[in-house]
């Protein structure tokens, strides 16, 4: 669905990151893991079309971004940005429908069946009743489900998701990342998204793509890229992974003292 | 969470809403032609109108009023829908038509023209140019500035064209003559109705007609732009092209009511907060209510700026006066999003 080849990455003269392949299928869950400023954004962005790549290029359903129009992109493809508080307050379902942009005339409003698609939008992910609600007044997680919903209406069926469960607490994080494992297995959607936490990658089973200092270090299944080493190397502390007892991974960071700290770089 | 006590009007409520402002506007016109040193009753206002009352009321409705009345509810309602798209186009509920340095530019170009004793109809073309021009020098700096986010490099450089415009008008304050062009430069500055005649309004009528076109048309698009760039042209939407079209829709219409009507302050900033307050932020119902509010608004202060004293008041003084401790109120109730 989305592919890219031998990008190199970054703003204007700024390179930010090189020789980056990376290929997202249907019903696919990617999670790109890095540590802070390894070029996560920029890499998004790029893929997004929102700024061009420096080399290389990115196909859309075997088309080339850069031939694509705006539109044309926001029909194939989705961002999710992070849940963040808008400077007004538009209602859930006005926020859900401008996801409908792309699909609606230049100077038309929304139709009935728009409004319906962002109805079901939001039933989907389980928050039918937040239609009418106040969105800058929803808590953390409802607005983050309520920008999957927006890309939903989008019906694009490649989603993009920035940290989709940051700043999320422990339940909502779940119940995030539970609404997202459906929409690959169940709705075919090709999923990418960035996350810090290396658990969240076991815990949906994804195929992990690890990036370090603006290149990809691996890519494949959770269990194979996700190594105590690797792990380590990326991040600067120790980690250890273990197995619990129902059978899944998790990632434990060894807690270090001040003194020590940088030490393993 | 929607248990709050102003949750924002559902779409059916916001139409009737709209509906019953545009009743109460018609009626305070009515009101207005009706007051003033030579008091008519509304049977003789209506008389008028119809063209079927005395000599006297006809002459003074006819010429005098209702220019002034209609110049007033055009004013406001321009200012208003002006200051409207760019709250929304800034993201930001504190901006006014005037960030961009519209009113500075026109009001350098007022100065201008009357500093060079030219007759009023040239007058208003240079501050309608002024205003123009200074709006496209501070598009053009800015995109020229590299590295600083687009939006922060207008507003920058719509301070620093404003401060200088501000700067020229004030040399040409100093210089001008102070019996004759002082006075009325002074009087410009604040804004006043008090010379608008039916020839003054007739060339701007289609003008504010052509920048509002824009808004209306791409009325449900320009809510795109609270979201950001980045998440506009991600959901299909060319952001800073629609950008460049509501800032020149809204220039052109701020620019030809400056024109004839002076600095006008606070209108166009707390206008689109009252009627966001009343029907929600979507800019598809948001225009033309704050449109409306903004046409009662002007109607009321320019009716007070004639009435309450033997001499005008300057329009300015009144909606800063009226204007301001509405603001802090809006400020001190804090609710979000609307302040």
């Amino acid at each position: 669905m989305i592919a890219a080849g031998a990008l190199s990455i970054g703003h204007g003269r700024t390179l930010v990151g090189q020789a980056i392949s990376l290929e997202v299928e249907a019903g696919e869950i990617v999670c790109l893991l890095g540590p802070n400023g390894c070029g996560k954004t920029t890499l998004f962005r790029t893929l997004l079309g929102l700024i061009p790549p420096l080399a290389g290029r990115v196909l859309l359903d075997g088309r080339d971004l850069t031939t694509l129009g705006r539109s044309a992109i926001a029909r194939r493809m989705a961002y999710v940005p992070q849940g963040h508080v808008p400077p007004f307050p538009y209602e859930v379902e006005e926020v859900v429908l401008m996801g409908r942009s792309a699909r609606i005339g230049l100077l038309s409003a929304p139709s009935v069946l728009d409004h319906e698609v962002a109805r079901t939008a939001l039933a989907r992910l389980g928050i039918g009743d937040l239609a009418g609600a106040d969105y800058s007044r929803l808590s953390g997680g409802q607005r983050q489900l309520v920008m999957i919903a927006r890309a939903l209406a989008q019906e694009a069926s490649i989603l993009v998701m920035d940290e989709p469960t940051a700043s999320l607490d422990f339940g909502n994080q779940a119940r995030v990342l539970s609404r997202i494992a459906e929409l690959a297995h169940a709705g075919g959607h090709a999923v990418l998204l960035s996350t810090h936490d290396p658990d969240q990658a076991f815990a949906l089973e994804a195929r992990v793509v690890l990036m370090h200092d603006g290149g990809l270090l691996a890519d494949g299944p959770a269990g194979d890229v996700l190594t105590p080493d690797r792990l380590s190397e990326v991040y600067g502390v120790p980690v250890r992974v273990e197995r619990t007892a129902s059978g899944r991974h998790v990632c434990a960071p060894a807690l270090t003292k001040a003194h020590s700290l940088g030490l393993l770089k | 969470m929607t248990g709050h006590a102003l949750a924002t009007a559902r779409p059916a409520h916001r139409v009737s809403m709209l509906a019953a402002l545009a009743m109460l506007l018609a009626a305070g016109a009515l009101l207005a032609l009706s007051i003033g040193p030579y008091p008519l009753a509304f049977g003789d206002v209506l008389a008028a109108l119809a063209g079927q009352a005395d000599a006297q009321a006809q002459l003074v409705i006819w010429n005098i009023r209702l220019p002034r009345v209609l110049g007033a509810m055009l004013v406001g309602a321009a200012l208003a829908a002006a200051g409207a798209s760019y709250q929304v186009m800034f993201r930001n509920p504190l901006v006014s038509p005037d960030i961009l340095g519209v009113s500075a530019g026109a009001a350098l170009g007022a100065v201008c023209g009357i500093f060079l004793s030219l007759p009023l109809l040239a007058v208003q073309g240079f501050a309608f140019l002024g205003g123009l021009g200074a709006v496209a020098l501070v598009i053009f700096i800015a995109s020229s500035v590299r590295g600083v986010d687009h939006t922060l490099a207008l507003v920058l450089t719509g301070i620093v064209v404003g401060a200088l415009a501000g700067a020229a008008t004030s040399l040409l304050k100093v210089m001008a003559d102070p019996y004759d062009q002082l006075p009325a430069i002074t009087f410009w500055l604040l804004g006043s109705l008090a010379n608008a005649t039916g020839s003054d309004l007739m060339p701007v009528l289609p003008v504010v007609l052509i920048g509002l076109i824009p808004l209306i048309l791409l009325r449900w698009r320009i809510n795109l732009l609270a979201l950001g760039d980045d998440e506009a042209n991600a959901l299909g939407v060319d952001a800073s092209r629609l950008r460049l079209l509501v800032i020149a829709a809204a220039t052109i219409i701020t620019a030809s009511v400056v024109a004839i009507a002076g600095v006008v302050g606070w209108v166009g900033l707390i206008i689109p907060h009252m009627a966001r307050l009343l029907v929600g932020p979507s800019f598809a119902t948001l225009l033309p209510v704050a449109a409306v509010l903004g046409a009662g608004y002007l109607l009321l202060v320019d009716t007070l700026c004639r009435t309450l004293a033997t001499v005008e008041i300057p329009l300015g003084i009144l909606t800063a006066i009226i204007g301001a401790p509405f603001f802090l109120w809006l400020l001190a109730r804090g609710r979000r999003g609307y302040t």
